[in-house]
């Protein structure tokens, strides 16, 4: 039915404009923008609750993004739902600790990739809701309404990813 | 409840786009930030095309209503660097980790419990952010054509032509 690369997948041109086409959906008929990372906050707030509810309750960051499920918590695990389907219908599922690029320059033992991911993740979703979003959020929500803050964000988003990169596996076309 | 639902059903859809277009992968996300492989682009530009021509319809109709967010330098400059470094260590978004772990790359657990952890710091910071990086540059909720002085749909022509000559570009490296 689509176009479909080497590997088995659709164009991402094909693949990115139906993903706009439910964007457009979704805003119209739920009037819900993508996004990810406030979803984060939320659950750690829930998992925090389960500890220290009284603690949670008086943070300000708690009290302005609630610790709840709600639209976003669902997109967000749907996602997950979504990319399972397709890459089990297809075959593409893969089972895999350590993704080839990193193993090339890093090896394949897990370890230095598991606290690389972790690390990541901390520095990720930090700078992500400082910044007021993701890539999704930002990226994609942002830049179909022509926001400025977005494309600032989304710049930014892609210098910071650069560095690391190069920092990592050295300049362009070296590995 | 049906918000929720409409969240997972549209999460799936997306979930299923992103793995058909190949982007939630590890060697994408780094392939982009080493402007090795720009399919990420791609996809996420094909997006943007496609919601923005549909959401400003939308607007102009008044069915939908815009949610712009605002332009905070400090923390669109600063947040978004911070993201940028900390994705490329990661090399995957709080969106698509999840997307990852659905096609078998379990490496993002890592970065997800990460994120859960820097949700948790960005919490504890958050009074101090407030007072300090996200008060910095506040120039309010802008958009392109606001900025330009243009008209909405003259600007989005410019940014639909400026995206086909980028995506020729693109297939002419055989990036």
């Amino acid at each position: 039915m689509a176009p479909t690369t080497s590997d088995g997948g659709w164009s991402p041109y094909l693949a990115g404009a139906l993903s706009g086409l439910v964007s457009v959906l979704s805003v119209a008929l739920v009037g819900k923008f993508f996004g990810a990372s406030t979803t984060f906050v939320r659950t750690v707030g829930l998992l925090e609750s389960i500890v220290a509810p009284t603690r949670v309750a008086q943070m300000a960051l708690f009290q302005k993004e609630a610790p709840m499920i709600d639209w976003q918590w669902l997109f967000v695990v749907g996602i997950f739902f979504g990319s399972l389907i397709s890459s089990l219908s297809d075959g593409s599922f893969r089972w895999q600790a350590v993704p080839d690029m990193w193993a090339q320059r890093f090896g394949p033992r897990p370890a230095p990739r598991a606290i690389a991911a972790f690390l990541g993740g901390v520095v990720a979703i930090f700078g992500a809701r400082m910044a007021g979003g993701c890539p999704s959020g930002h990226g994609l929500s942002g830049g179909m309404q022509l926001a400025l803050s977005s494309f600032v964000a989304l710049i930014c988003f892609f210098l910071g990813g650069l560095a690391t990169a190069r920092l990592l596996y050295g300049g362009r076309r070296s590995s | 409840m049906t918000t929720l639902l409409a969240g997972l059903v549209t999460g799936v859809l997306f979930g299923f786009l992103l793995q058909k277009g190949r982007v939630l992968r590890y060697d994408k996300q780094l392939g982009a930030l080493r402007l090795l492989d720009m399919t990420i682009i791609k996809f996420m530009l094909s997006n943007i095309l496609v919601a923005m021509v549909g959401i400003y319809l939308l607007s102009d109709l008044g069915v939908v209503k815009l949610s712009i967010r605002s332009l905070n330098l400090g923390a669109n400059l600063i947040g978004g660097l911070l993201f940028g470094l900390g994705w490329g260590l990661l090399g995957y978004c709080p969106g698509t980790s999840l997307g990852a772990i659905g096609e078998g790359r379990w490496d993002a657990v890592w970065g997800i419990l990460g994120m859960l952890a820097g949700a948790g710091l960005y919490a504890e910071a958050y009074p101090f952010l407030k007072n300090t990086v996200l008060s910095w540059g506040i120039l309010g909720r802008l958009t392109l054509p606001q900025v330009l002085g243009l008209n909405h749909w003259l600007v989005i022509i410019i940014f639909i032509i400026g995206s086909l000559l980028l995506f020729r570009f693109f297939e002419q490296r055989g990036l």
